[in-house]
């Protein structure tokens, strides 16, 4: 299975250049069940990064772009009449497949936001009276512009903490950049993709992502960093039990992607800043650094 | 980064807290000013007001050191230094820009308790104040610094500030005892010698004594060596007046001088008392010993009439081991003292000098038992009220009013002495004291302030006869007057007063113990006590170099003890896994690779591995192993035994191979 894993890296990684870090990371992501948040500026592949890895595991792949004027109905999907049948049919919406695109999920009105996020919460879609699951695995990719774009509907904190990781892709190295504007289109390249995995090995792979140990010093250092958070005057507030819960999965599905079977406080640390980056509030008024100043805050919590 | 608002809130709170003393003493300008900046700070912090721009910030230091001018003259000394250091802190609040300006904020905060402590010489309750606020400042040292604390409640901070200084008391104390002191100037701040202080005065008009009587401030306090003499043996001898315009009395001055610092002799009759004395400072020269003297302290000179002066004026709390005759015999008198002790002004009171006359022809002895029994028999009152006399005093007092104090009859029994030809002269100073049952001392009040007189007789010398004592009870307006030549039991522990009355009482003389002890053991701590200690401890042949090497040894010891169990920390753990883990981390600290504290196993063995590829093996091995036992699924069993083996063997050599 770690094989398989890695060939996924690998091929998510000829199309994306120069990005295996963002990748093993929405990988872990998707391997600890939790959904995705992206936050970058357009253009930097938040796209082709959904569809490359919806391709590489061959899951059934739905974009939705978000704006101002999108109703819960585009997504969900609506009960339209039939006139053969003399009947309501329900016609899923695109919200109905393994792998979602939310694309600047920050454009569309609170209202519509929150019928996705209640989607992605509860694995289905409640219409017209009748409960429909979402398929397994279902895993949703949304993209956000920084916040302080115009036209923008900041999601609340609550509604942020179904994302278990947030991830930035940033611009590509130069040499990276270099390779891209001289290679192929990436969309050629994308329709050539075999998938490497079937959505049954994907949903294999999480069980063993969950079967990841977890030994009790691991979990010592797990709460030191859940109490550095919630005692430093540097947040607002602190980190919740299921901010740790999320800490844990993730650290299990970066293991299990590094080939451990068991979670090191490596683990933690490289998935920590984006797992707390977007639950935390910085105390004083400038906004929360980046990863790299989170990382450096909690470093301040030694290893037990 | 500015430190965030809690930990800004603990500093204000604190340094309003230290600047609270120095605030109450300073002019009220002063103190509003420094009120204002102050506020100014709340509304930064709680209204989000901007911090002053650089203008204003200069105009506002220019203010206030504009305001320490005004009022000192100066910007030196002790009194203008500590107002200049208050304006300094306050200002330094109206520009904490980072955590820096917060830190040197608090290490200001430290400096002005210890300010505190040098110029107002505090009392036991000021002290423990002071402390309180170290604790405060120490707490919000520790909010400022301790991020980890941030939202730990009030009692956490104070606890571990508590904490913090209770480790520092035992090097507090050696420093205490040990620290060499210094005389002069350098110690003790030199005081403001117009600082109005009640107490005896060098001459004496009718109700001088009177007033000063009104006052229950403590002139000194005496521990007696044994038993207490009773309270009529217990005269403290002030001032000695000799001259009088027949209304006011002085003490020589001029052409008498050389023989008046002459040292007086005097033979003793039977024992003599030993006692200890803590005169409280009152800006004179005298110190009020029991009668007669018999030792003269270091730096005093006895006089002619028996007082013993200091060479400088008493300006700090001071402490004396002191002997006294109570009864005694002083030698015959020379030409000059009887001219002087028979002096009366010519003309004044001539009704008195005629009633005299009539006495002259007695015995001497005779003459003093007249005079004393005229204020026996005759209707006269002791009153702490008495009606106020024109030029002829003493005329009015013995022959219309006959209402005195004791300055009133001491006056008029000289006055009737003198002109009736017996060598008389006034001696001001206490009578009495009020003993502390709780501590065994006895306080002497400026009310005890008294006045008696002196007369001389062929066979015995200078004789004390109080008038005021043979008035009796009766005659006397008030119940402590009453008691006064009785008894040295405090009148409000007497049985006959309510239990709320001797409670009260009992907790005042329980307050005066401690306040005494303080004073004794803390303020008093001087060179000659600390000499004092050195000695009993056997040291003070190493001199003030001795307590030094103690001081250093017994810190260095302290210090010693602390990094050792620093040290020993990483040895105590418990599991052997963390154990031999701590040991392979320390081995590779040896050779300059230590593990950060927030470093993962993995990590550092790559790092290590890096910087010394030549130990590349042996630190996979052994972080293979102990990641393995502490994270992964290795048998304790099997895989410890390994992990011990591997440990012992790692030896990394300073240097590559």
């Amino acid at each position: 299975m770690h094989i398989l894993l890695n060939q996924v890296i690998a091929q998510a990684g000829s199309i994306i250049l120069g990005k295996e870090h963002p990748i093993r990371l929405a990988l872990s992501c998707l391997l600890a069940r939790g959904h995705l948040l992206i936050e970058d500026l357009p253009g930097v592949g938040k796209t082709t990064l959904a569809h490359v890895l919806a391709t590489t595991l061959g899951l059934r792949f739905n974009r939705i772009q978000f704006t101002s004027d999108l109703m819960p109905a585009d997504i969900l999907g609506v009960a339209v009449y039939e006139r053969g049948t003399g009947e309501f049919r329900f016609h899923p919406g695109p919200i109905f497949a393994h792998l979602v695109l939310a694309d600047e999920i920050n454009r569309a009105t609170p209202k519509t936001q929150s019928a996705l996020l209640e989607a992605m919460e509860e694995q289905q879609v409640t219409s017209e009276g009748e409960t429909r699951p979402l398929p397994e695995p279902f895993f949703v990719i949304a993209t956000q512009n920084p916040a302080n774009q115009i036209g923008t509907f900041p999601l609340p904190e609550s509604q942020l903490d179904r994302f278990l990781l947030r991830i930035e892709l940033g611009y590509p190295e130069a040499a990276a950049e270099r390779a891209l504007l001289a290679g192929r289109d990436r969309r050629e390249l994308l329709a050539e993709l075999k998938p490497v995995l079937s959505p049954a090995q994907l949903v294999q792979a999480q069980e063993l992502a969950r079967a990841v140990t977890v030994s009790p010093a691991l979990l010592d250092y797990v709460q030191a960093l859940l109490e550095y958070s919630r005692r430093s005057p540097r947040f607002l507030t602190g980190l919740s039990p299921r901010a740790g819960l999320a800490l844990l999965g993730a650290a299990r599905a970066w293991a299990l992607l590094a080939g451990r079977d068991f979670v090191l406080p490596e683990d933690v640390q490289i998935v920590l800043p984006h797992v707390v980056g977007h639950r935390l509030q910085q105390a004083q008024g400038d906004t929360l650094g980046g990863s790299a100043s989170l990382a450096a805050w909690f470093a301040e919590v030694a290893v037990p | 980064m500015i430190p965030p608002r809690p930990g800004r809130l603990w500093l204000l709170g604190s340094l309003t807290a230290v600047l609270l003393p120095p605030l109450l003493r300073l002019p009220p300008w002063f103190t509003a000013y420094c009120l204002t900046l102050l506020g100014w700070r709340l509304a930064i912090d709680l209204r989000g007001w901007p911090l002053p721009r650089r203008r204003l910030h200069l105009l506002t230091t220019l203010a206030g050191i504009g305001a320490v001018l005004l009022g000192y003259r100066t910007l030196f000394g002790p009194e203008a230094g500590l107002a200049l250091l208050s304006v300094m802190l306050c200002l330094k609040l109206l520009e904490l820009r980072n955590l820096r300006d917060a830190m040197l904020a608090i290490f200001l905060g430290w400096f002005l308790v210890a300010g505190v402590f040098l110029v107002v010489e505090p009392s036991i309750f000021l002290g423990g104040y002071l402390l309180l606020t170290v604790l405060l400042l120490t707490a919000a040292l520790i909010v400022l610094s301790h991020p980890v604390a941030q939202t730990g409640s009030p009692r956490f901070y104070l606890q571990l500030a508590a904490t913090m200084l209770l480790q520092a008391l035992p090097i507090m104390f050696f420093l205490f005892l040990l620290f060499p002191r210094l005389p002069g100037p350098l110690w003790h701040m030199p005081k403001n010698p117009n600082l109005g202080r009640t107490g005896m005065e060098d001459h004496m008009t009718p109700g001088s004594i009177a007033r000063l009587a009104e006052s229950e401030e403590i002139a000194f306090r005496v521990q007696f060596k044994g038993e207490i003499p009773p309270a009529d043996q217990l005269y403290w001898r002030g001032p000695v007046l000799w001259s009088t315009d027949g209304r006011r009395w002085d003490q020589l001055r001029g052409a008498a001088m050389p023989w008046f610092s002459k040292p007086a002799s005097h033979q003793a009759l039977g024992t003599e008392v030993r006692y200890a004395l803590t005169l409280e400072p009152n800006n004179e020269r005298w110190l009020f010993a029991l009668e007669l003297p018999a030792t003269i302290p270091r730096g005093f000179n006895l006089t002619g009439d028996f007082q013993l002066l200091q060479r400088r004026k008493v300006n700090t709390r001071q402490r004396f081991e002191l002997a006294a005759h109570p009864r005694y015999r002083t030698g015959p008198l020379a030409e000059e003292e009887r001219r002087l002790s028979l002096e009366l002004p010519e003309g004044r009171n001539p009704r008195s000098r005629a009633l005299a006359r009539q006495w002259s022809t007695l015995p001497p002895a005779q003459i003093v038992q007249t005079g004393l029994s005229l204020f026996r028999e005759q209707p006269f009152w002791y009153t702490r009220l008495p009606p106020l006399l024109g030029s002829e005093a003493m005329d009015e007092f013995i022959f219309d009013s006959r209402r005195g104090f004791c300055e009133h009859y001491a006056a008029a029994f000289v006055t009737l002495m003198r002109g009736a030809g017996v060598p008389a002269r006034v001696v001001t100073g206490y009578q009495g004291g009020e003993h502390n049952p709780l501590a065994d001392y006895l306080i002497v009040r400026q009310s005890r302030a008294h006045a008696w007189a002196e007369v001389w007789l062929e066979q015995e010398g200078w004789r004390r006869i109080d008038p005021t004592a043979v008035i009796p009870a009766a005659r006397m307006d008030a119940e402590s007057d009453q008691q006064r030549f009785r008894s040295t039991t405090p009148l409000l522990l007497d049985s006959g007063q309510s239990w709320l009355t001797r409670n009260l009482a009992r907790l005042r003389y329980g307050w005066d113990a401690l306040d005494n002890g303080w004073n004794l053991w803390v303020m008093g701590y001087n060179r000659l006590r600390q000499e004092e200690l050195l000695g009993r401890l056997g040291l003070l042949r190493f001199g003030w170099q001795g307590a030094v090497a103690v001081m250093l040894t017994t810190t260095a010891l302290v210090l010693a003890v602390v990094l050792l169990r620093l040290l020993l920390q990483g040895r105590s753990q418990t599991e052997p896994v963390l154990r031999l883990y701590a040991r392979y981390c320390r081995r590779l600290a040896r050779i300059g690779l230590s593990r950060a504290p927030h470093e993962g196993p993995a990590a550092f063995a790559r790092r290590a591995a890096g910087a010394r590829p030549d130990l590349a093996p042996e630190i996979a091995e052994i972080s293979e192993l102990y990641i393995g036992l502490r994270y992964g699924h290795a048998n304790n069993d099997t895989a410890l035994p390994h992990l011990q083996a591997a440990v012992k063997r790692f030896r990394p050599p300073a240097k590559a191979r």
